[in-house]
């Protein structure tokens, strides 16, 4: 998969709400989503990119234990500052957008991004 | 000198769309006396109305009866919020009408919301749609609960749907959280195993009654008085001598 964050951001007209990065390095592996942070924990594939609606401060906990690319906060879902804070010192990358869910995963996998990771 | 109190955390009145149409304040009140339970709390979805009618019903019997609400924050996490007195509940009441969304509760889908007094006699409905979440966030509603002197219990932590573990995978570290409600189908012991994030979180394990027979009364304190700080200390103690759950 040669999909940047870059490209996927910039298609998407997503926002960063965490501090810049590199983002033509970063190449997520697949994509996933769900709002339930145990099925994230249980199914997300590493260095993947997370699409949920949920903004609370776990997702940083979540997004960092399982080394994902970025998180796609949808529906115009706004996290706390603190919860921001805590991704830049994580390392976690965070987006919002108002599309939903649905759509960014169906523009994702237009883009080629795929439910597993093609590398492993 | 502690006296031995059973008690029932959790517990719906029709007020609550999804309870059944015999939980009314007198037969609430008659059902945890036959069951010698003389503690319970009122839990309504998102709304305090019948806690006042329960404890009128309950006057003059040995039944005590705590304020409460099953709260539903933004992020779709049932909590139990229970307070000493109905001022309490009814100044958080207020805080939570101002989080609730403006919905009118649709009596087809979701069943109907009745206020009533101490006899179970019909007041009013409910309007708004109470089976939903609020604008306010666990850490907010967390927050606005220790303001008032509440005692904030995430309800049936570990079930699917609204409870915290599957919904935010594991206790916010922001929120210290002491106390945590285990669903009554998960056997105490397998606690630990099935979920080592809450290991060591003391809990209690209620029967989220919707019907009668629910009210299980499972709790088992010695407490020297019926305050929320004594309940709070008995449940965090670590010795059996204060707090047990007997599954009967």
């Amino acid at each position: 998969m040669n999909l940047t964050l870059g490209q996927i951001a910039k298609t998407l007209n997503l926002d960063l709400l965490t501090q810049s990065v590199d983002w033509e390095e970063i190449r997520p592996t697949a994509g996933y989503t769900s709002d339930m942070l145990s099925c994230v924990m249980a199914g997300a594939p590493h260095r993947s990119i997370w699409i949920t609606l949920q903004a609370h401060m776990n997702i940083i906990a979540v997004a960092a234990l399982l080394e994902l690319s970025a998180v796609i906060i949808t529906e115009g879902a706004q996290p706390e500052p603190n919860t921001i804070e805590k991704a830049n010192e994580k390392g976690v990358i965070l987006f919002s957008t108002k599309a939903s869910s649905f759509e960014v995963a169906g523009r994702l996998w237009e883009m080629g991004l795929r439910a597993v990771s093609s590398e492993e | 000198m502690s006296t031995f109190i059973r008690a029932e955390f959790h517990i719906h009145t029709v007020l609550s769309p999804c309870a059944d149409i015999e939980m009314i304040p007198p037969l609430i009140v008659e059902q945890a006396l036959s069951r010698n339970i003389h503690l319970i709390a009122i839990t309504d979805h998102n709304h305090t109305a019948n806690i006042e009618a329960v404890q009128k019903a309950a006057e003059g019997t040995p039944l005590k009866v705590l304020p409460g609400m099953e709260l539903q924050t933004s992020e779709e996490v049932h909590v139990l919020c229970l307070f000493e007195k109905l001022e309490q509940a009814k100044a958080f009441q207020k805080i939570v009408d101002e989080h609730l969304p403006n919905l009118e509760n649709n009596i087809d889908f979701f069943g109907e919301q009745f206020v009533v007094d101490e006899t179970g006699d019909f007041l009013r409905r409910e309007e708004r749609l109470l089976l939903t979440s609020t604008s306010l966030n666990l850490h907010q509603a967390w927050e606005e609960v220790q303001a008032l002197g509440g005692l904030f219990i995430p309800a049936h932590v570990n079930r699917k749907a609204f409870g915290l573990l599957p919904t935010l995978g594991m206790i916010p570290l922001d929120t210290p959280i002491e106390i945590v409600e285990i669903s009554r189908d998960l056997p105490k012991e397998k606690v630990c195993e099935l979920y080592p994030q809450i290991c060591s979180t003391p809990f209690i394990q209620s029967g989220d009654a919707h019907f009668l027979d629910d009210i299980l009364g499972w709790n088992h304190l010695w407490i020297p008085e019926i305050s929320l700080k004594e309940i709070s200390l008995a449940i965090q103690s670590l010795s059996p001598q204060r707090h047990q759950i007997i599954s009967d």
